[in-house]
């Protein structure tokens, strides 16, 4: 059993699998209506500079969102391909 | 008449599809049970009249976003006798959950499965007969951009608003509240009747991406590229603007004031100085609003505005704004009016009226006119530019302050998440009939107000009848004596309170409005200016016109766009008590150095 971390510690180019979603329902049902379930495959694209927000992909969407919330979703990152 | 309500995810194409349909006969109206306005019109469809609605974009009928409960009561509170939802074709393995969701609502319904050609090319094959059994409802393809397949599927819309029965609203309050299995539900489906490659990636959106979002490259772009379009926006639109004044001053020699030679002089002053010309100021924002909007739907439909958003966030979370708004603030330093229009793509009410609250201290096109004619008035050519670049500074430092005070008021609650869509070319019909509605709503919101306010202002520097205009002796003049007590701790006189007045209507007309008060123009006025100021009351009389309420139009549009008179009030009295301030210190500060 591997453990969880945030979604933030993903590196550019990495993937991982959605464990968690810790939000309250309002972000809870926006994060899970553009795709972010638990079991899902997700990618860390980019960061922007000065601690902006990342940019992610799940499936064939692309999303941005801020540390703050990217802090709320657990992830297992996969091993390096 | 019947009622269709156009549902759908946002970036679907729903607003295309919508104008398709509907051309430019749309207008904004209100419903029982929202408090926002909506576009619908009137089609025919199936051999009835229909009213179609336009409700805004959703991911989730049971999320809690502004916009998702406005759809939820619009649902709620009106009967609707057909549903039509557009989903995106090409990202249908998750935006089938809003499918289920509607079809729990047991509302007559037709989904239209739009960009159906960009679906083709990434190599998705959906069956549509098989989906249609799945969802219960007729299921077409696509594509509101080229109009391929549109007309089939609006026959088989009016099929089903044919055989349609109407569902009591109780009953359907009922069913909003319960989404059990949709989940389950979708994997099964998708599995049975969409074909979707694993990883769909658009390999060109993601070229383009690799470079306009790159770390170090990313931002210099950005600004290459506003500024280009604001070069092109305002080059373009000085000879419109100048084009249209020509035409307003040519009406009015040639044909008003022949026409009114023998009217009484104060019919003659109020046709023409207030109520014309407060027709020709509103005129002249037209080429400027029609430029910026077709430039801005390009942006927006291209999917880049997301991109901004996401390059220029890290700087406006510790405003308590977000990157969108960055790029509205920088819009702003050509004209106020089309930023404060453009901060419609902000879905949190607080966060967009934060950022409508900043605009106006965006250094805009015409307040640069007055700061080019002072700063050669009263200060030597190696000056002037400083002086300007000052003023620029002070620009920013009022939008940081406003914003750092008011972030608290205005607390954004909505969490920054946004969806990156892939690149798009936005039609030619698309652009124009976006830039048409833009305009006709600012035409139709704005101009009775402008109107009467450059009446007032025409009345104030016209009576009494028997003095000269805009001396001392008009109502404004007394106005400003009665001022004296607030302004001359600013070093500002009477005569300088006057043009600040007439700077409420358009900042366009404070220099012509000096030109006025003080019976001359051009360079004898400056020589005058020169003579009568010193360069510390000058700048006081600069800040203060920088920082207070810019200009009419764009309180016409403050109070359009926020639907709220007690914002409009906030505004123009928070730009009055903060360009006082900036001007006190200013003024005050350079007198006790000795200047």
């Amino acid at each position: 059993m591997m453990q969880t971390v945030s979604l933030v510690s993903l590196q550019p180019g990495e993937q991982a699998v959605i464990r968690a979603i810790n939000a309250e329902e309002g972000l809870f049902q926006r994060l899970s209506a553009l795709g972010f379930r638990t079991g899902k495959q997700i990618e860390l694209v980019r960061r922007a500079s000065f601690s902006g927000p990342i940019h992610v992909r799940i499936g064939s969407t692309d999303i941005v969102l801020r540390l703050a919330e990217a802090r709320r979703i657990q992830i297992t990152p996969s091993p390096k391909p | 008449m019947k009622r269709i309500a156009l549902l759908g995810m946002p970036n679907t194409g729903k607003s295309t599809l919508f104008n398709r349909i509907t051309g430019a006969s749309a207008r904004v109206g209100n419903w029982p049970g929202i408090t926002v306005d909506l576009m619908s019109a009137k089609i025919l469809l199936g051999g009835h009249i229909a009213n179609l609605v336009d409700l805004p974009g959703i991911y989730d009928l049971h999320g809690f976003s502004d916009d998702e409960q406005v759809v939820r009561h619009f649902i709620e509170n009106n009967d609707i006798d057909l549903v039509i939802l557009v989903l995106n074709a090409s990202q249908l393995d998750r935006q089938l959950s809003l499918a289920l969701q509607v079809r729990n609502l047991e509302l007559p319904t037709v989904l239209m499965l739009n960009m159906a050609d960009e679906a083709r090319q990434s190599g998705i094959e959906i069956d549509q007969a098989a989906l249609s059994t799945h969802l219960g409802m007729p299921v077409m393809l696509i594509s509101a951009k080229y109009g391929e397949g549109c007309v089939e599927a609006l026959k088989t819309a009016g099929d089903t608003l044919n055989i349609s029965r109407q569902l009591e609203a109780d009953v359907l309050r009922k069913q909003l509240s319960t989404d059990d299995q949709i989940e389950t539900e979708m994997q099964h489906i998708m599995q049975s009747s969409v074909q979707m490659p694993i990883r769909l990636t658009d390999e060109l959106t993601d070229r383009i991406d690799r470079v306009v979002l790159h770390p170090w490259l990313g931002l210099p772009i950005f600004f290459a590229a506003l500024y280009v379009l604001f070069q092109f926006i305002f080059t373009a639109g000085k000879p419109l603007q100048d084009g249209v004044a020509w035409l307003l001053g040519y009406v009015r020699g040639g044909l008003l004031e022949p026409l009114l030679a023998t009217a009484p002089p104060w019919l003659h002053g109020l046709l023409l100085d207030g109520i014309y010309n407060g027709v020709g100021t509103v005129a002249a924002f037209v080429p400027l609003i029609i430029l910026f909007f077709l430039v801005m739907t390009m942006v927006e439909d291209s999917g880049y505005l997301s991109r901004a958003a996401f390059l220029t966030d890290a700087l406006m979370a510790k405003m308590g704004l977000d990157g969108r708004g960055f790029v509205m603030l920088l819009m702003g330093f050509g004209c106020n009016v089309p930023a404060l229009m453009g901060t419609r793509v902000m879905r949190s009410r607080p966060l967009r009226l934060l950022t409508m609250l900043v605009i106006p201290f965006s250094l805009c096109s015409a307040r640069l006119q007055v700061f080019v004619f002072m700063a050669a008035a009263l200060f030597t050519p190696h000056q002037a530019p400083l002086v300007l670049f000052a003023l620029y500074l002070m620009s920013f430092a009022a939008t940081f302050v406003t914003a750092l005070l008011f972030k608290g008021q205005y607390k954004n609650s909505e969490p920054f998440v946004l969806e990156l869509p892939p690149y798009r070319f936005p039609t030619a019909r698309q652009i124009v009939l976006r830039g048409w509605i833009e305009v006709s709503h600012f035409l139709r919101r704005a101009t009775k107000f402008i109107v009467a306010g450059v009446v007032l202002v025409w009345a104030l520097t016209n009576f009494p009848s028997d003095v000269p205009p805009a001396s001392p002796y008009t109502f404004a003049g007394m106005i400003g004596d009665a001022m004296a007590p607030v302004l001359n701790p600013i070093g500002i006189d009477g005569k300088l309170a006057i043009a600040l007045i007439f700077g409420f209507v358009a900042k366009e007309i404070v220099i012509g409005s000096l030109a006025v008060i003080y019976g001359l123009s051009g360079d004898p006025l400056m020589q005058l200016m020169a003579q009568k100021l010193d360069w510390v009351q000058g700048m006081s009389f600069m800040l203060f016109t920088l920082i207070y309420t810019p200009c009419l139009s764009t309180i016409a549009t403050m109070r359009s766009e926020s639907r709220s008179n007690a914002f409009m009030w906030l505004s123009i009295v928070w730009s009055l008590l903060l360009a006082w301030v900036v001007s006190f210190v200013f003024y005050q500060g350079a007198r006790a150095l000795g200047y």
